[in-house]
């Protein structure tokens, strides 16, 4: 027991060392993936000046840009990852290894929100020092919980989505492709979630970004009253979904699984 | 000449093929238009939440039209330099690209001629969109059609040279280069005020974002289809003088990536990068 413990820990770490080690072997994806996402998010900052908005607004852009790191991980270098592990044939080599499929997935997680958090920090530190941004640091402890619960909900989404991904080829990469922008809309990355008709902001709500942007905001922002449902309750409703989906994804790794292998999917690339 | 325009078709054919066969043509259809009108959304969403629902004004127009041609930009500049990195990595075909196609730079824009032609069922679906639900003021009859199909080519002409730029970074990168071409279109977005008048962004951001194609490219279009742009700075300058910096800003684009592609090339090649596999 102890030892099968080990060993997936051990597997779980070297799944996160790939990506921490790529992290700092090529340097030129700081200027792509920190500077500049970080001006690109200055065009919504400017857009909110054009309009004349209060200045919580640019707040909101500014976590909002950073969240987009974590977003674009999950879809990119977990749910979808299957299927690159598939196209450069290292998925059999996985499923060859004595351990659990979750402690990859939660390799590459850890590794990812590793990769994801350098993104987030450069915008969330640079960006509030470029555009001004006032915090309330009462909030911020409060804030910084509701943030990694938001971050295990999510990756348990990921994991949920990796276990659909394996069974499809081009699918997967045109499913992520498609979940980037319409989530920025639903979630509520650029402006409060709550402007969407309450139906709307409640059916994004299971996407945890959703309930975690929108908490985050009433906490570390003055004046932010335009919060979808209070900060307490949007975390108890994360703490649920964090446990909910890493249930679900290891009951949908066993499952799909099974599905890939019946139908020879495992080791069908190119298709 | 024709060896060349043989690659370009077949890889415009190939190109085709592989952004639209994973699917059935109705939810290709859906899948296309569902990422530009959200991303067109986030906007209306942002100035109705400031505004409160305000009539629209000359800026939201000219933000909309704006923002609805930008796609090309980053379509554009993704699908010429991506196929480096699907070609590369996935498929491994890359090398056998440089053993077959006669100049790879055509090869490389044939495969974004899918992406042009999807981006344009967006784009026009994004402006109809506005039209019908948010009282876009675009009148068919008010458009000055020969300014438009001016200015729009001379775009597109910028955006290959943009796109072979990134293919350029992509030949030296590693696989996680999935978002540079995103990244880089962000930035341009930016410095060249398509959704704020260029004025508001600070002195040296406004100067460097008046020496690229795409700033006059968004004024020209704005003034083609609204009668007017957004930013004062440009308001002055005729429409000639646009169309003419917008040539000449294309054309130099275009030949600084052609160098900087050749550049990138001779390294790769070099350092044995051509064929590399690289995973994270």
């Amino acid at each position: 027991m102890l030892e099968e413990l080990e060993r997936n820990l051990r597997a779980l770490r070297a799944r996160a060392y790939v990506r921490v080690a790529a992290t700092f072997r090529e340097l030129s994806w700081l200027v792509f993936e920190v500077v500049m996402p970080l001006l690109s998010i200055g065009a919504y900052v400017f857009f909110y000046r054009a309009l004349g908005a209060p200045e919580r607004y640019v707040g909101y852009v500014v976590l909002g840009g950073a969240m987009t790191a974590y977003w674009l991980n999950v879809l990119w270098s977990l749910a979808s990852q299957f299927y690159w592990e598939k196209q450069s044939g290292q998925l059999e080599i996985f499923f060859l290894t004595p351990v659990s499929l979750m402690s990859l997935l939660a390799g590459m997680a850890t590794g990812g929100m590793f990769m994801s958090s350098a993104r987030a920090v450069g915008t969330v530190v640079i960006g509030s020092w470029l555009f001004g941004v006032d915090y309330r640091f009462d909030g911020i402890w409060a804030g910084l919980g509701i943030f990694l619960l938001t971050l295990v909900a999510l990756y348990g989404l990921g994991m949920v989505g990796a276990s659909v991904f394996m069974m499809y080829g081009r699918e997967a990469w045109h499913t992520s492709n498609l979940l980037q922008e319409p989530v920025y809309l639903l979630s509520g990355f650029f402006f409060p979630v709550r402007a969407l008709p309450r139906w709307v902001a409640a059916a994004a709500g299971i996407i945890p970004i959703t309930l975690g942007l929108d908490a985050i905001r009433q906490l570390v922002f003055p004046e932010a009253v335009d919060g979808l449902l209070p900060p307490g309750v949007e975390a108890a409703l994360l703490a649920a979904a964090a446990a909910g989906f890493l249930f679900l994804a290891r009951a949908a790794l066993r499952r799909l699984e099974y599905l890939a292998k019946r139908e020879g999917r495992l080791t069908l690339r190119w298709q | 000449m024709r060896a060349r325009l043989r690659a370009f078709r077949l890889a415009a054919w190939l190109g085709w093929q592989m952004e639209s066969n994973w699917a059935d043509l109705w939810l290709f259809a859906v899948y296309s238009i569902i990422k530009p009108v959200s991303s067109a959304l986030i906007l209306v969403v942002m100035y109705y939440v400031v505004t409160g629902g305000a009539a629209q004004t000359d800026l939201f127009a000219g933000v909309y039209v704006g923002n609805a041609f930008f796609m090309f930009v980053g379509q554009l500049m993704f699908g010429m330099s991506w196929v480096i990195m699907e070609d590369r990595e996935f498929f491994r075909t890359f090398k056998y690209m440089y053993l077959a196609a006669p100049n790879i730079f055509w090869y490389l824009t044939g495969r974004a001629v899918a992406k042009f032609l999807v981006t344009a069922l967006a784009v026009a679906v994004v402006l109809g969109f506005g039209v019908a639900f948010l009282d876009l003021p675009l009148a068919w009859g008010a458009v000055r059609w020969g300014l438009l199909a001016v200015v729009f080519s001379l775009g597109i002409l910028a955006c290959v040279g943009f796109g072979l730029l990134m293919a350029g970074v992509m030949i030296v990168s590693a696989r996680h280069g999935q978002g540079y071409a995103e990244s880089f279109a962000g930035v341009l977005y930016l410095l060249c005020g398509v959704v704020f008048p260029l004025d508001l962004l600070p002195a040296p951001l406004a100067a460097l974002g008046r020496a690229i194609p795409f700033t006059y490219w968004v004024e020209g279009l704005r003034r083609a289809l609204l009668g007017q742009g957004i930013s004062p700075a440009l308001a002055g300058v005729a429409d000639a003088t646009i169309v003419l910096v917008l040539l000449l800003s294309s054309l130099l684009t275009l030949a600084l990536a052609a160098l900087f592609y050749a550049w990138m090339e001779r390294i790769a090649r070099e350092r044995g990068l051509i064929d590399q596999v690289t995973e994270h």
